[in-house]
């Protein structure tokens, strides 16, 4: 083990404490929260339903469409509701990392809608967004190959570390910190990778594989809470 | 395998070339593997999940129970809480229809019992020419999981049955969810929707229609 | 989620003639309300109010800016409310619509005329810097009475808040250290609760199957029998014996409510 700390104690390949919760919206055909420590994300899935407006309908095939949402009050500096730039990139790269996985193709001209809200922030949003999301689409019934799980693995300095709060996400000691969200299916597929800041192939390589190691403990929260249903 | 065990997607149900994939699962390699959340089920070495949750999916022969949400020259266009509307064309109708006046028949946010006899590209199409199907005037309808329905028919009706006799209502089970209760007082029909609703929540327990039964007394009783 | 039926309408209008509803409740009565305050940890105070299956989260945030010209020397107060996609099948992405925008504007009215909030203690320099209060209100699950959910959730947010520390010389809210000060509220809670009327029967605290048959609706803010807001909403009339009624039944209610509000609040 290496000798560096974290501020909050953890250890590098250690994920805040985690929870997930299936049905936490009545209304929804499916919905489910994850959280991340004091990260927290609720999704809710309607559909598949009749896609409006008609000009989006696909008659090839069933679309998925995610919305990612922070509330105004989920970090210090208040958010002004409604989109923003950022929400818009984050709806979208959520699309991209659960549809290599859902089997929506008989859904023609259909829309599975996936909202997610994140309740309270702490870094690592989108991937508490994407945990839920998954979640709350299995629960809502939707076919799939397999779960997807995400985690961000951060560089601190020179140190790697797993599932980065703001407190790491603003690191500015040494070689500064960089941010790298990674989703992947239960089988190990890359579904989703961003990143911010700089690392070397290697290190990125090393990166993938914490993550790996880590999406198989937040597969098992979210298994463990889809089993719960109807306990 | 005998339980019945809920199951994720992604998660093998059985292994072995001997068993064959049923609904909601796909064979990978020997394994059979769930491709829905549910309950997997097995019989005969045939495997499948059978979803406890989600949207209503029409299949034909389905009975459905619909609202009147447009009107056309020649139908009735039929919100059955589906992803696509059902039409009820006036020759489904078995009784004579004047086509200028088709909301005689069936107006704007009416409800109606109808059955599916063809879903296509179009959309789907609905019949109330058979026994039990037509407009609706009395009573109150209720909405569970479609998923459910077939807990709250029981076996060969047996629990829908139950229901009947305990209750003395008139009931028709959508099978997208939607149920007509239909008694003598109000009270009767929230009786009815009361072990409806409380079959709807306990869908996972095996022996339901005794447990129901004790359920009956017991109310009965207070 | 359907449209409650004309069918079932008539059933529940019949049956209230009667004074029951369907769920057991008599007209006033509320179903289980929880509050829980502090909910979120980056909001100055935070609450989740859940009445029935009906759910709402509502935070309180603060900054400093300008006063408006008319009021130079008091804070200001911002309210709004998003009914989330999330929530329901019948809210759609986009724009508030109209119901996002009332519910905003009923809730402020209520916080706003009772002078729930001591705005004069929110000011820090006459005419240049004053607290804006930004209370913000979120549908998590709508089965019925929003208005009364963000109601509860807007009050009890206030009461969990505590104002930031601010640094004069920089001008900088200090977040995430927040002083022992609390919000300067009055010891007089506004309580708004919504009467609605279907057929000729008064009712509080609708599901969503009955509000879809609510013909009209008059959501009052009052404390201790003094009324300071109100709004009628939906276009059917009323007659003034039924407008007194009304009143009779706030007036009860909002005793009742405040009692347990009062307790959950402790």
């Amino acid at each position: 083990m290496k000798t560096f700390k974290r501020p909050d104690g953890r250890k590098p390949d250690e994920i805040r404490p985690m929870k997930a919760e299936v049905g936490v919206v009545p209304n929804a055909d499916g919905s489910a929260m994850f959280s991340f420590g004091d990260t927290v994300a609720i999704a809710a899935v309607y559909g598949p339903k009749k896609m409006h407006p008609q000009h989006l309908q696909n008659p090839k095939k069933g679309t998925l469409r995610c919305t990612y949402n922070m509330i105004s009050f989920s970090v210090t500096d208040r958010i002004r509701p409604g989109p923003s730039r950022r929400s818009t990139e984050i709806s979208k790269i959520t699309e991209w990392a659960l549809e290599p996985v859902l089997m929506i193709d008989n859904f023609k001209s259909k829309v599975v809608d996936v909202h997610i809200s994140i309740l309270q922030a702490n870094a690592s949003t989108r991937c508490a967004g994407i945990n839920a999301a998954i979640i709350a689409l299995a629960h809502a019934g939707i076919p799939m190959k397999n779960l997807v799980s995400s985690v961000s693995i951060g560089k601190l300095d020179k140190e790697l570390i797993v599932d980065v709060n703001k407190y790491e996400e603003d690191w500015k000691e040494g070689e500064g910190s960089t941010d790298i969200p990674i989703t992947m299916t239960a089988d190990g597929k890359i579904t989703h990778i961003q990143l911010d800041g700089k690392i070397k192939k290697e290190q990125l390589m090393e990166a993938v594989k914490m993550a790996r190691e880590a999406h198989k403990k937040i597969y098992d929260v979210q298994k463990k809470a889809l089993k719960e249903v109807g306990k | 395998m005998t339980d019945r065990k809920i199951v994720i997607p992604g998660e093998v149900i059985a292994e072995g070339n001997d068993y064959l994939p049923g609904e909601g699962t796909e064979k990978r390699e020997s394994e059979i593997v769930a491709i829905r959340f549910g309950l997997a089920e097995e019989f005969n070495k045939l495997v499948k999940v059978i979803p406890l949750s989600g949207v209503y999916h029409p299949r034909r022969g389905n009975v459905v129970i619909g609202c009147v949400e447009n009107l056309t020259f020649n139908g009735w266009v039929i919100d059955i809480k589906s992803s696509d509307t059902g039409f009820l064309p006036v020759a489904e109708v078995p009784r004579y229809v004047n086509k200028n006046d088709l909301k005689e028949v069936m107006d704007f946010g009416e409800m109606v019992v109808a059955k599916i006899t063809e879903i296509n590209q179009r959309g789907i199409d609905l019949t109330i020419r058979s026994r039990g199907l037509g407009k609706l005037d009395d009573g109150i309808i209720i909405e569970i999981n479609p998923n459910r329905v077939p807990r709250v028919i029981g076996k060969e009706g047996s629990m829908i049955s139950l229901i009947k006799n305990e209750t003395g209502c008139r009931i028709t089970v959508g099978q997208n969810g939607l149920i007509w209760i239909d008694g003598e007082k109000t009270e009767d029909e929230l009786f009815a929707k009361k072990a409806i609703l409380h079959i709807a929540e306990n869908s996972f327990i095996s022996g339901l229609t005794d447990e129901m039964t004790k359920w009956f007394e017991e109310e009965k009783g207070k | 989620m359907i449209e409650t039926p004309n069918l079932t309408g008539e059933r529940i209008k019949g049956y209230l003639e009667a004074g029951k509803r369907f769920d057991g409740r008599k007209p006033d009565e509320f179903r289980e309300v929880s509050i829980e305050t502090g909910v979120s940890k980056n909001a100055e105070g935070s609450a989740r109010v859940k009445i029935g299956k009906t759910e709402v989260l509502v935070g309180i945030k603060m900054n400093v800016s300008e006063p408006y010209p008319d009021s130079p020397d008091k804070g200001n107060l911002m309210v709004t409310a998003e009914l989330t996609p999330l929530s329901s099948p019948r809210f759609e992405n986009g724009p508030p619509r109209f119901n996002a925008i009332e519910l905003g504007r009923v809730i402020d009215r209520g916080i706003r005329e009772s002078k729930f909030i001591e705005l004069e203690k929110l000011c820090i320099k006459e005419g240049e810097k004053v607290w804006t209060v930004f209370v913000d209100i979120y549908s998590i699950n709508d089965d019925g009475n929003l208005l009364d959910a963000a109601g509860l959730g807007a009050i009890a947010a206030l009461k969990n808040a505590k104002i930031p520390k601010y640094d004069l010389k920089e001008e900088k809210v200090l977040y995430g250290e927040l002083s022992d000060k609390n919000m300067p509220l009055k010891k007089d809670i506004p309580i708004s609760l919504t009467v609605h009327k279907i057929g000729n029967s008064l009712m509080l605290d609708p599901t969503r199957e009955e509000e879809d048959v609510s013909e009209t609706r008059i959501t009052i803010g009052s404390s201790n029998g003094i009324i300071s807001s109100m709004q009628k909403g939906e276009a059917m009339s009323l007659s003034v014996e039924e407008f007194e009624k009304i009143l009779d039944l706030t007036e009860k209610a909002e005793r009742e409510i405040f009692k347990k509000v009062e307790k959950l609040l402790k």
